[in-house]
């Protein structure tokens, strides 16, 4: 389990970290989505004890990474942003002498061997790292991280650089250790952290944005929850039907494709209008031709948020205070549905 | 710290730098031998006079790598991530600097039984000589692992201790040519050589001993102190 709390880090006047709290439970993977130099690898730093906070604390497994470093530190196996290589030796010599540092107990033979296997580098095991590709590099940054079976793995983007056969490997790799690790993963590729991770946390600029489960998050990440509907019917016939149907804020017309026309439908916060679209149009039997979301993917919410010219501390209170009426807003609906069940 | 000993170690052997210091070190070594072998003296002063400055611009090469490397490859962030402590990544460092080193010191003995052979030297000067030769290189050692803390450069490390430890050296040529009776007293105190000569002559002097401790203390403990302070920046 790692807690952080109120973790702030400041260059010179510059806050890298500004006030982070979270917490990450045991067995639980985790990933920092964040755009470059939002204080994802700070962050990590400052939980590995390779950099000391400003202000607030960091406690892994109980201990707390100032007050008891080494302790601390037994506990955690990191993979920084750069994998900590030393060139001139072999793959053999450097997770041995890795082996040495995290003064390790298991016996070196077997333990060494069962990681080479796990992260595959077994055949280039007598190599020196100085003559590895990327990918090699990679998995044996991996490999060092384990190395004394640690409980928390930290992994600063594991899987830059690599092809996208490696970036799969390393992706199941990181799934298989989180079943029996605590793991924290930052990454800037959305649909990894979608693919691994149990939980997102958004940084940007510092500071936590959002905190979720990667699907809650593309849900309500997104600030516009529209859908554009192409319908085949009279254009003003479906207009005013549509207005009618239930959950439904607004309506407007788009522009005709061949007969039919196309709409944008803006639903009340937190109603799912899609139901009832159907049967509104089955009723009139208006064909549907194409019906689509408008809602932004994960992709389009982190281009904004990276996006220098747009100032995101609007998108960052809408993000706060979405969550707070989606949930109210769940309450409503299912506060409606019981009074229709007693009906 | 066995670990990092281990790794510096095996580090100065893998790459070409251990080699060239080595190969450095003794052809002038056997060469200052030779000169005084055929002279017809037997006593490794002579030998071990002459290398003072060979072993100047050797130290500062030995120790370059030490920190600054670490820091441009980025694995002090291994090192730094370890459950070990930042004295004992230091010391390790140091150690390792100081035992490479000491392949030199076992060669001398190697020349001095030479000398067994064919004269009798006064092994107590030798004595005298060799310990005052590892302090004196220890703490120039001490100096460049701490220059070395400080960059991370190799260059700039290497030209940067060769400097610091010039100055050290040449601080009694500096205080014959001030003329203020304070001053020539604070250089003759600093002054490298001046202490390195009375282990030469094969008396202990228990203050030059700790003068030599203590500037191998003051500069691991800046060290530390620099490495630490480096996570608070």
């Amino acid at each position: 389990m790692i807690e952080v709390k109120n973790l702030t880090k400041k260059y010179g006047s510059h806050k890298a970290v500004d006030d982070i709290s979270f917490v990450v439970n045991d067995g639980e993977i985790l990933g920092f989505l964040g755009p470059n130099g939002a204080g994802k690898s700070t962050t990590m730093n400052i939980l590995t004890g390779y950099l000391s906070a400003t202000s607030g604390k960091a406690v892994v497994n109980g201990f707390d990474v100032l007050e008891h470093p080494n302790q601390a530190k037994k506990q955690l196996g990191y993979l920084p942003e750069l994998p900590p290589l030393y060139l001139d030796m072999t793959v053999k010599e450097y997770l041995n002498f890795v082996y040495d540092l995290k003064k390790v107990s298991m016996p070196r033979g077997p333990h060494i061997e069962e990681i080479c296997k796990l992260v595959k580098i077994k055949d280039v095991y007598h190599r020196l790292i100085k003559n590895l590709s990327k990918g090699y590099r990679q998995r044996v940054g991996i490999a060092q991280a384990l190395i004394g079976n640690p409980r928390v793995l930290i992994l600063d983007e594991p899987t830059v650089g690599l092809d996208p056969k490696q970036i799969i490997e390393i992706r199941n790799l990181v799934r298989m250790l989180g079943k029996t690790h605590t793991v924290i993963l930052s990454s800037h590729i959305l649909s990894e952290v979608q693919a691994v991770c149990d939980r997102v946390i958004v940084i940007n600029k510092g500071r936590v944005i959002a905190d979720d489960t990667p699907d809650n998050l593309s849900r309500n990440l997104s600030d516009d929850h529209s859908m554009s509907v192409i319908i085949d019917g009279e254009r003003k016939a479906v207009e005013s039907a549509l207005k009618n149907v239930k959950g439904v804020k607004s309506v407007s017309y788009v522009r005709p494709h061949d007969k039919a026309n196309e709409f944008v439908v803006e639903p009340i916060m937190g109603y799912d209008i899609r139901r009832p679209l159907f049967q509104l149009v089955t009723e009139n039997n208006w064909p549907i031709l194409q019906l689509k979301s408008n809602e932004l993917t994960l992709e389009d919410i982190f281009l904004r948020l990276t996006d220098e010219t747009i100032d995101t501390s609007n998108l960052e209170r809408s993000l706060k205070a979405r969550k707070e009426v989606s949930v109210k807003a769940e309450d409503i609906i299912f506060e409606t549905e019981e009074k229709e069940d007693a009906e | 710290m066995s670990a990092v000993i281990k790794r510096e170690l095996k580090a100065y052997f893998t790459s070409p730098l251990g080699y060239v210091i080595l190969a450095v070190l003794l052809l002038f070594g056997g060469m200052n031998f030779s000169l005084v072998f055929a002279n017809g003296y037997a006593d490794m002063t002579y030998v071990l006079g002459s290398m003072v400055t060979i072993i100047f611009f050797v130290i500062p090469i030995l120790t370059m790598r030490l920190f600054s490397e670490e820091k441009k490859q980025k694995t002090d962030q291994l090192l730094l991530t370890s459950p070990i402590s930042i004295r004992a990544m230091v010391m390790g460092k140091f150690i390792a600097a100081v035992t490479f080193f000491s392949i030199f010191i076992g060669v001398c003995v190697i020349f001095n039984l030479v000398f067994q052979v064919f004269a009798q030297p006064d092994w107590i000067v030798f004595l005298g000589n060799v310990v005052g030769m590892l302090l004196f290189a220890s703490s120039l050692i001490a100096i460049g692992v701490f220059i070395s803390a400080l960059t991370e450069s190799q260059v700039v490390a290497a030209v940067g201790s060769f400097a610091v430890s010039f100055f050290l050296m040449s601080l009694n040529n500096i205080a014959s040519l001030v003329n203020l009776d304070f001053v020539t007293k604070i250089c003759d105190w600093i002054s490298f050589s001046a202490r390195y000569q009375t282990f030469t002559q094969g008396t202990f002097d228990i203050t030059n001993t700790v003068f030599f401790l203590s500037v191998i203390a003051i500069f691991l403990f800046l060290t530390i102190r620099v490495i630490d302070r480096k996570r608070w920046a």
